[in-house]
């Protein structure tokens, strides 16, 4: 499946197709396995997770109360140490401020670091639009971009490949002779990489977290990509949300403690960039220029409702992904978003409408195992049920918004909250659905049924293609309570 | 203790022995079990599929039955169901009066293994069975309310059990109300990967204490033809033999 066509109106295909796809099975299987065990181990070396998290999240909802505040400081102060600050209302305001910088540097290629947030703008699109190479070199992403796909993880974005498909991609795009070695691909990325890094005049990252008190951008990570794309190029622009902003330089003690742990299962990453501006004087290294792009995208409306602003405390580390069932089972490509998982359940649906995306907030048990992990403490199933209210509800989350229920479902939730909400008829109906179920009963529990009763009843159809659904019994226990107790 | 069963309306209609059981272990505990047949359902499967509107006339109705300040605690063989009760309050942002009353329920509600252990104090119902069993956690049980250690204490004390841990007991079973029949792949998916780990332990019955993951688990270890058995908590600590 290409991934043009994959959006999130087209989940339910979606996750069909990943469902039945092996390859992608194994991958997926690997990634839960060692991450969850890396992130338990990870944690379990500090003293007080549950107090960090706290902390995290406290100062994360504090900093969202007064974002405006804080952004003015991180502003004021990136500026006085050289820096430019340019804001973008959208995606596409976010990406002609930064075709412009490119331009302006007669840059025809720019290096780039791995950026969710340039991925949720389609940065690259953009770049090649107006005729400038995007050249990813985070090796994941680079091994995407090869493949002409999209990342299906926030942290680990082509964990959906093999080492077998990789290597085949290698023989097909590269040119190497086939060899599964790990150490010959990465020698080989890293050997084409270098020569790019040489060449390129721009380089554009993204932002793990901008410290408002010095004006610090700080980036995370552990291939050394980054490094070299802000280091040495002459000019580095960042791109960040604007939620991206924590008040003090101390409170990185707490975000630098939860962040890898929670993310790769590292006590620290290899590499923490920290950025404050641009060079000094002409023998330092590192850029002329340094432009910060602060995209808002719709975040400013999550600020609006404090189930809705949980979402802006995500620091993107992937820990909910690595957790949850779902995603476990279908990958990051079904949400058809850059944002997957449980955490891209809820902010798809808000930064690119949730009438474009109502597939989403259901793709959940409700397990609750992703709040569980979360170390900003987001109550993901709280949003998802808000999100699902909104769109029974109708309440649009945007403009020209109106997301359209489900005829039968809301025909059928009505008929059950008037009728079980009298005794008499509930009883009425269960009885009806005790002599009904004849027809489908056999030894006590309902087999697959045909086609026709699918069709008539869809739920039992859809239970009962992979399990067997019991019978109403016989008496009920309201049944069973008059007779022995009266 | 006054106690007032809240069945649930998957155990009063498809699993009614469960309801029976449960009398019989909060009698042994030595509580006074009162029912009241008004109740039908807790409304969880209009809240999780966001119709608030309907919820919220569940939610009234609920709290309007169980509102008897004679009434000690609340008990309901049902994690889920129980964790139900504890949002209620929040379908009423604009209702403070109903918040209250909605809270001093919740407050009084309590899941069976739960309401045994730490409001009744006993591990030990003096049930008996012979059974190789393994305890599945019902996610909300586990994550909204908080029960872990409980049900696998009163496990330990049966007579003639044999308790044994699968891996991934806290992972969910796949069940998620509407979600099982929005997403059946989905959820026959990491359903089949609770049956591997259930069929792993050795055990011969799996247990929990929610009707719903109950009616997941055994629908698909009959359809398999599985010699495991699925038992709710209430009807381990109610048995005898």
């Amino acid at each position: 499946m290409s991934d043009i066509n994959r959006t999130p109106e087209t989940f339910d295909q979606n996750a069909r197709a990943a469902l039945a796809d092996p390859v992608l099975h194994i991958a997926l299987r690997n990634l839960a396995d060692s991450f969850v065990v890396r992130r338990r181990n990870a944690i379990a070396s500090v003293d007080d997770w549950e107090g960090l998290r706290e902390r995290a999240r406290a100062i994360k909802e504090n900093t969202m109360l007064h974002l405006d505040e804080h952004l003015e400081r991180f502003t004021e102060n990136a500026e006085k140490a050289g820096a430019t600050v340019h804001w973008a209302l959208d995606g596409n305001e976010a990406c002609e401020i930064i075709v412009e910088l490119v331009r302006a540097k007669n840059a025809r290629m720019v290096v780039k670091a791995k950026s969710m947030t340039g991925e949720e703008i389609h940065l690259n699109e953009a770049l090649e639009k107006c005729g400038i190479e995007p050249v990813e070199t985070d090796l994941g992403e680079w091994i995407i971009q090869l493949a002409g796909e999209t990342p299906s993880h926030i942290v680990v974005p082509a964990i959906h490949k093999t080492k077998k498909q990789i290597a085949d991609l290698f023989v097909e795009k590269v040119g190497i002779e086939k060899t599964e070695n790990v150490d010959v691909l990465t020698q080989t990325a890293r050997k084409i990489l270098r020569e790019r890094f040489a060449q390129a005049q721009v380089g554009i990252s993204g932002v793990n977290f901008a410290i408002a008190e010095t004006g610090t951008i700080l980036i995370l990570e552990n291939e050394g990509n980054i490094r070299l794309t802000t280091s040495l190029t002459k000019t580095h622009i960042a791109v960040m949300g604007i939620e991206k902003v924590i008040p003090k330089f101390a409170d990185l003690d707490v975000f630098l403690k939860l962040l890898p742990r929670s993310g790769t299962g590292q006590r620290l990453t290899a590499y923490q960039s920290l950025i404050t501006g641009t060079k000094k004087d002409a023998n330092d290294i590192g850029p002329d220029e340094l432009h910060i792009v602060m995209l808002d995208n719709r975040r400013s409306r999550m600020l609006a409702h404090p189930v809705t602003r949980q979402s802006l405390a995500c620091i993107r580390c992937g820990a909910c992904l690595n957790a949850c069932p779902v995603y476990q089972q279908v990958g990051g490509h079904a949400y058809g978003s850059v944002y997957p998982g449980p955490i891209g359940a809820v902010i798809t649906p808000q930064l690119f409408g949730l009438s474009k995306s109502k597939q989403l907030p259901y793709a959940s048990s409700l397990c609750g195992a992703c709040r569980d992990v979360c170390p900003v403490k987001i109550d993901i199933p709280e949003l998802l049920l808000h999100l699902r209210a909104e769109i029974v509800d109708g309440s649009a989350t945007g403009p020209n918004e109106r997301p359209t229920r489900k005829l039968g479902e809301s025909i059928a939730f009505r008929a059950y909250s008037r009728m079980w909400s009298r005794s008499g008829m509930y009883s009425f109906s269960m009885r009806v659905a005790r002599t009904m179920q004849t027809f489908v009963a056999r030894d006590g529990k309902i087999g697959k049924v045909g086609s026709l009763i699918s069709r008539l009843v869809p739920p039992l159809g859809a239970w009962t293609a992979w399990r067997d659904a019991p019978v109403v019994a016989s008496k009920s226990f309201r049944e069973m309570w008059r007779d022995k107790e009266k | 203790m006054k106690v007032a069963l809240f069945v649930t309306c998957l155990v009063d209609q498809f699993c009614p022995n469960v309801g029976m059981a449960t009398v019989e272990v909060l009698r042994r505990a030595g509580c006074e079990v009162t029912f009241d047949d008004r109740q039908t359902c807790c409304g969880q499967p209009a809240f999780n599929t966001g119709y608030r509107k309907g919820a919220r006339k569940f939610a009234k109705r609920f709290i309007e039955i169980f509102r008897n300040p004679e009434t000690e605690a609340i008990v309901s063989p049902s994690g889920s169901c129980t964790a139900m009760v504890k949002h209620f309050h929040e379908l009423f942002p604009d209702e403070p009066e109903w918040q209250e009353r909605a809270n001093s329920v919740a407050a009084k509600t309590h899941e069976l293994g739960s309401f045994l252990v730490n409001v009744l104090g006993i591990d030990d119902v003096g049930a008996i069975s012979n059974c190789k069993a393994t305890w599945h956690d019902a996610c909300h049980g586990l994550r909204d309310l908080g029960i872990y250690a409980e049900p696998r204490r009163l496990l330990k004390k049966v007579k003639g059990i044999e308790f044994v841990e699968m891996e991934n007991a806290d992972v969910c079973c796949g069940f998620g109300g509407t979600f099982s029949v929005k997403y059946p792949e989905i959820s026959a998916g990491i359903l089949d990967n609770k049956i591997e780990m259930i069929e792993q332990s050795g055990a011969d019955t799996v247990v929990a204490c929610d009707a719903s993951c109950l009616m997941q688990i055994g629908g698909r270890l009959s359809r398999i033809g599985s010699k495991v058995q699925t038992k709710h908590l209430a009807e381990i600590l109610a048995s005898q033999e």
